[in-house]
């Protein structure tokens, strides 16, 4: 297990993982919670985050662990086309800032923790709801395991072999999630964040410095995709991938703040001020990603060769660690590792939270136990999470890590199905309750489809081609499959969510036309933009909440 | 019931008598928060090496420009939204 260990690298890291979660354990007294045993403390850590606590939270949630490793790894394998994570992060904002806080105002007037309670409500089926969940925790669940790749990426780095030490790692993260809920990771992430912000800004001014410059760096880049025989790889983008880049960004946004634990996040925060300025303010996140992208780049110059992984094959996740591990002295490629790993208890913990919600709030409480009190429906929560989290790590260790990949990648698919019933519906209701059902089935058999057909393809230098995987092979349709006559591809979920929302059309203009009964709608016109000053919004106290 | 009109919503004609709540979402000033999406969506605009920008590609650089940009933007529109709401 542990042969050819870097020592000094180990030590730092253990250490610094050690403090991190010596706070998530404190965090369950931090802000003073009166009861944890309540869904709006343990899951929502108290619904009072301000700006600051909210930005890191959001920033450690929405950029994970495995974010940080497999974006300079597809830039350091395909180039520019992994450059899709900085215009996905752009766009994303604008799209929040003016959606998500109208789930935010509506969530804080009727008490709804989750994406799914508020469908519920708002279109009157529990079906659809049921649905909304289900697509929530099955995203969720792969996304947990891939940060689990992030950490192993970083422990092979630094010579640690074997699932021991991942066991151990995921068991603290489980440990502290349970007793202090939202508040750990929350908590947590001002070090994961300040300790990312030192290393890739020291990363951006060392790393060039050394390899002789952006020039040398570019120009390596340039070399390695001329002679890749891989037509669709190079510095800027080959023409068919145009589309491709463009829907992806735009699909990965989308699928992003309809993801589980994103919308957890903003639910936590005080008030719309807190998130609108946050949507200022979270692209230094983005610039930060796209500095760390170019680590792929660097990683080309500097001639490093991904490990193999179990299976035999090269595992390019492992590019960023080791050049960290070449680049810097070993006490700071140590901060580096920790920075990651720590990186990936984060987002673990809020998704692990947020798909834990979902189960007690749409399926528990909705299905199994309709009286539950808030202390029974906090105590379903924590080993909800606890279970998720295994489920993760079994997935992990006991499958192929490939198959979690493959997972998550359908899991921004099949998210985005959940578009028209969740952020359509916080504009309108024209889309029939039915329609939106038989929608969600289309995009979910188009998506599976399209995906399923992508093969990921080898480009030997002979001109030969050879089909490494037949199905799940990346995210880019080929549109000659549908028969149009070009090379362009296209973002298999962008496919998914346009036959989703054509199929939601046609069947509600047939619902509508033999009058097929409307499912009645809680909520209303205003409760859209209440705010914290609202004498409705200020009575989301646990009390007057258990008492709704 | 009948005299709300859903789609303006903070009217003072709410029927439960709660306290008028002067807000909207709306303003012309959040059509600018489109301009980060049409600047980034379409690769064409910036899908070149040349100019370089300390030897970077434009293709780089244009991008984190552009997130420079949209915090911009999002600022602006941030502040009128405020204005309009009251406080």
């Amino acid at each position: 297990m542990f042969d050819h260990v870097h020592g000094v690298e180990l030590a730092v890291f253990t250490v610094l993982f050690l403090v991190v979660s010596g706070l998530g354990f404190v965090a369950a007294r931090w802000r003073k919670a009166a009861d944890l045993a309540h869904l709006d403390e343990w899951g929502l850590g108290g619904r009072d985050f301000g700006p600051w606590i909210t930005w890191f939270l959001l920033g450690g949630d929405l950029y994970t662990a495995y974010t940080f490793v497999a974006v300079p790894a597809l830039v350091f394998g395909a180039g520019a086309i992994g450059f899709f994570a900085v215009p996905y992060t752009i766009v994303v904002y604008p799209i929040v800032f003016m959606v998500l806080i109208r789930l935010w105002s509506v969530s804080h007037v009727h008490g709804f923790v989750t994406p799914a309670d508020f469908v519920r409500a708002r279109h009157g089926s529990s079906t659809l709801a049921l649905l909304v969940a289900l697509t929530g925790i099955v995203a969720t669940m792969p996304y947990i395991a891939l940060q689990l790749v992030g950490i192993e990426a970083v422990l092979k780095a630094m010579g640690v072999t074997g699932h021991l030490p991942i066991i151990v790692a995921f068991a603290i993260l489980a440990a502290y999630t349970y007793s202090s809920g939202l508040r750990a990771p929350a908590l947590i992430a001002f070090v994961k964040d300040a300790l990312i912000y030192l290393v890739i800004i020291v990363a951006v001014i060392v790393i060039p410095y050394k390899l002789g410059g952006w020039d040398a760096i570019f120009g390596a880049a340039e070399r390695k995709f001329a002679a890749s025989p891989n037509p669709g790889d190079g510095v800027v983008l080959g023409g068919p991938a145009q589309l491709q880049y463009a829907t992806l960004a735009l699909g990965s946004a989308l699928a992003l703040f309809l993801y589980p634990h994103s919308v957890t996040a903003v639910l936590a925060s005080r008030d719309r001020n807190v998130i609108k300025r946050n949507m200022a303010a979270l692209p230094a996140y983005s610039f930060i990603l796209g500095l760390l992208a170019l680590l792929g780049y660097m990683a080309v110059k500097a001639g490093v060769t991904p490990l193999t992984n179990s299976a035999g094959k090269a595992d390019s996740n492992t590019i960023v660690p080791l050049l960290f591990d070449q680049m810097f002295p070993s006490w700071f490629a140590g901060v580096a590792f920790a920075a990651i790993g720590i990186g990936a208890l984060v987002p673990a913990a809020i998704m692990s939270i947020a798909a834990a919600n979902l189960w007690t709030r749409n399926i528990y409480v909705e299905y199994i136990n309709k009286d539950a009190t808030p202390a029974q429906e906090a105590r379903s929560s924590k080993l909800a999470s606890l279970v998720v989290k295994l489920g993760a790590l079994v997935a992990i260790l006991a499958l192929d890590p490939q198959f979690s990949i493959d997972l998550q990648l359908l899991g921004g698919v099949i998210v985005l199905q959940t578009l028209p019933a969740v952020a359509l519906g916080l504009y309108t209701r024209w889309l029939h309750r039915w329609a939106l059902i038989a929608g969600w089935a289309a995009g979910m058999l188009v998506g599976f489809w399209t995906t399923f057909q992508i093969q990921q393809k080898l480009f030997n230098p002979d001109g030969t081609i050879t089909i490494v995987k037949a199905h799940f092979g990346g995210s880019a349709f080929p549109l000659s499959k549908l028969g149009f006559d070009t090379t362009a591809t296209v973002y298999a979920g962008f496919l998914a969510l346009l036959a989703n929302l054509v199929v939601a059309v046609l069947a509600t203009l047939i619902l509508r036309a033999i009058k097929a009964p409307q499912g009645e709608d809680r909520t209303r016109a205003d409760d859209y933009l209440a705010d914290r000053d609202d004498p409705r919004v200020s009575d989301l106290s646990p009390a007057a909440a258990a008492a709704r | 019931m009948s005299t709300r009109t859903p789609e303006r919503p903070g009217r003072p004609d709410r029927p439960d008598g709660a306290a008028p709540s002067p807000r909207s979402d709306r303003h012309p000033v959040a059509w600018l928060l489109l301009v980060p999406l049409v600047v980034t969506l379409i690769p064409p605009f910036y899908n070149r090496v040349h100019p370089t920008l300390f030897h970077i590609p434009f293709f780089y650089w244009y991008q984190l420009a552009a997130i420079v940009l949209s915090v911009v933007i999002t600022l602006v529109v941030y502040r009128a939204l405020r204005r309009t709401s009251g406080h």
